[in-house]
């Protein structure tokens, strides 16, 4: 495994939660491999470990045992403080409830990870903006997010991910609260926008509806990765 | 990230109105009650401040606070006129007399008696008539307040308000008749009697008979001589107590704050305002925390550090401790201006707006440092967690 031309490479990874009788094995020694500048999708059935894959890969939850490195660096090793900032610059994220603050505008929450990297609240909207244009919604950037559709909110939390130019785009359920044809419309703008040679995106899904948009797709069961597959299509149970 | 933090506390109205709510109520009830304490306790020195002119008040040694009369033979003026650095000494008498007034009824007054030749220790403020007026027969200035209230005329026809005391009126002090030669104003007194000026020789005539009646004596000192040091030499010539003016009004107000229960009383409703507040604010200002801990992590997980997250905070609670503050002390100012010229005593001193900013501040740090504990606590996984 070239773990320098990964973008994440987890070998071994265990992670459990709790302890005594309430103790739960989410993770039992995960081995997998993301490629740079792929679109892979995490699949598998509710409870199998998914989320608490991208929660260590994103750095933003420890492992137990096992490394995971994030394009070549150990981030369970680095200071809380480097670590918060390694993942503000090079990480973006689409959470499955979106998580738009609800008091600022389109433009304003798309900034954030901008403001977060210490950038002018003035250059940072602006760039929201534009940002705003390129997921096809920048007439409402004025919005606050009560007053946009699902699909339009999730094409904020895109623009969001995106804006600060991250490495890596993790995305948690980003269909699963939009009809057929929206889900369609948001993975054909995740695949125009946000994957690239120097772009990596994984998503976090069991929407068998939008597996065809994957490069690779790696199923989960139980807290262990049971298959891996190139291509658009997995069998499903 | 600060327009971030402003734009999450002010765009969520209801919580924010919450803690503004609490803020301002413990900001008003620590100003207003503050306030009315200061001037309650002001008005038992306010006398003393009225008097203004001279720089040494010489009294019995055992007198305690300025009410506490315990009055002096006539020679110790003239033993107090001897002492080296006196300039000039005056006699001032003090005293409570009853008044019979047109309808009969008797009226408690303080009545003070000036120095009959340079009338010193006068009203500060002469509404209407002059202080040499005192000169005429059996002249005495009332002041504004007693005359409107308690020395008031009955109405003219039943249902009809009182009548004022008015120059030219008369009434009786202790069975000697009096008129009224003018209207001053003074600073409410601990008591709140009407005040009533004369001449010391006709403030004697209207006092029961008693082998002393010298009150105080007012004394200044020669231009280039330290009060201080002219109350030291009065106090070793004639070992009677000598105070400068802010040393008696310390000592009376440090004897209503050690034998009345006025300051407890205050207090617990200053302490009262102070819990409830904390108690309100902080609540709330944790609820809104809580209520948003998901986006604090999402900040968290797209890299906002604690220092930042710290920075936020604090700005939220600073700017509700800013607003809460102000609308509190601006309430209770207007409460101030709105009782100005009724019996409520109000004072509101700098120190006041100090003591309540700094309680004010105190609360929105617990309550920041109280939600600031949630917000490092929370997990940025719980993003994921739908």
């Amino acid at each position: 495994m070239d773990s320098a031309a990964a973008a994440i490479s987890c070998t071994g990874v265990t992670k459990t939660y709790g302890s005594g009788q309430s103790r739960v094995t989410a993770l039992r020694g995960v081995d997998l491999e993301v490629r740079a500048g792929e679109l892979l999708m995490l699949v598998g059935p509710s409870g199998c470990g998914k989320t608490t894959l991208i929660s260590v890969a994103a750095g933003i939850l420890d492992h137990d045992e096992g490394e995971c490195l994030v394009f070549g660096q150990d981030l369970k090793a680095m200071p809380q403080s480097r670590r918060t900032a390694l993942r503000g610059r090079t990480i973006g994220f689409v959470f499955q409830a979106f998580n738009l603050l609800p008091t600022l505008t389109a433009a304003e929450n798309v900034a954030i990870p901008l403001l977060i990297n210490g950038m002018g609240r003035r250059e940072a909207v602006d760039r929201g903006r534009a940002m705003l244009d390129r997921v096809s919604i920048g007439d409402r950037w004025r919005d606050i997010p009560s007053r946009l559709s699902g699909g339009q909110q999730q094409r904020v939390a895109i623009a969001r991910a995106l804006v600060h130019d991250p490495k890596l785009v993790v995305c948690d359920e980003p269909t699963s609260s939009l009809d057929h044809e929206t889900g369609h419309r948001v993975m054909d703008l995740m695949r125009e926008v946000a994957v690239g040679p120097d772009r990596t995106l994984v998503v976090v899904t069991h929407d068998a509806r939008i597996f065809e948009f994957a490069d690779r797709i790696a199923r989960m069961d139980d807290g262990r990765i049971v298959e891996i597959r190139e291509g658009t299509r997995i069998e499903q149970d | 990230m600060r327009f971030v933090a402003v734009r999450m506390l002010v765009g969520d109205r209801a919580r924010y109105f919450g803690i503004l709510v609490g803020l301002t109520f413990a900001s008003l009830l620590i100003t207003q009650q503050a306030s009315i304490f200061i001037g309650l306790m002001a008005r038992s020195y306010g006398f003393i401040e009225d008097t203004g002119y001279p720089d040494i008040w010489v009294m019995d040694e055992k007198v305690q606070f300025i009410d506490d009369i315990k009055p002096l033979q006539d020679t110790q003026l003239l033993r107090v006129r001897g002492v080296e650095g006196v300039d000039w000494a005056m006699p001032l008498y003090k005293g409570l007399l009853k008044a019979k007034l047109a309808n009969g009824q008797f009226q408690t007054c303080n009545v003070i008696g000036l120095d009959d030749t340079t009338l010193v220790g006068g009203p500060p403020k002469m509404l209407q008539g002059r202080l040499v007026d005192l000169r005429n027969a059996d002249g005495v200035i009332v002041d504004a307040v007693g005359a409107r209230t308690k020395l008031a005329k009955p109405p003219r026809n039943p249902g009809e308000r009182s009548v004022p005391l008015a120059i030219g009126d008369t009434l009786e002090l202790n069975d000697h008749r009096a008129v009224v030669v003018g209207i001053c104003e003074v600073t409410r007194t601990f008591q709140s009697q009407p005040v009533i000026y004369t001449t010391y020789t006709r403030a004697t005539q209207f006092a029961p008979a008693e082998r002393k009646l010298l009150s105080f004596i007012l004394v200044e000192a020669k231009p280039g001589v330290e009060p201080a040091e002219v109350c030291r030499r009065i106090r070793a010539t004639t070992g009677l107590a000598a105070w400068t003016q802010q040393e008696f009004q310390d000592l009376t107000w440090n004897y209503f704050m050690k034998y009345t229960g006025i300051p407890v009383n205050f207090g617990i409703a200053v302490a009262l305002g102070f819990l409830v507040g904390t108690a309100i604010a902080g609540q709330t200002f944790h609820n809104f925390t809580v209520d948003n801990i998901k986006h604090f992590a999402a900040l968290k997980a797209m890299g906002a550090g604690n220092i930042m997250l710290l920075r936020m905070i604090l700005i939220q609670a600073l700017i509700v401790g800013l607003v809460g503050w102000g609308l509190g002390v601006g309430v209770a100012s207007l409460f101030g201006f709105w009782i100005k010229n009724t019996e409520l005593a109000f004072k509101l001193t700098w120190q006041i707006l100090v003591v309540s900013g700094v309680a004010i501040t105190i609360i929105c740090s617990l309550s920041a440092l109280l939600s600031l504990r949630t917000v490092l606590r929370a997990e940025p996984a719980i993003v994921f967690k739908g």
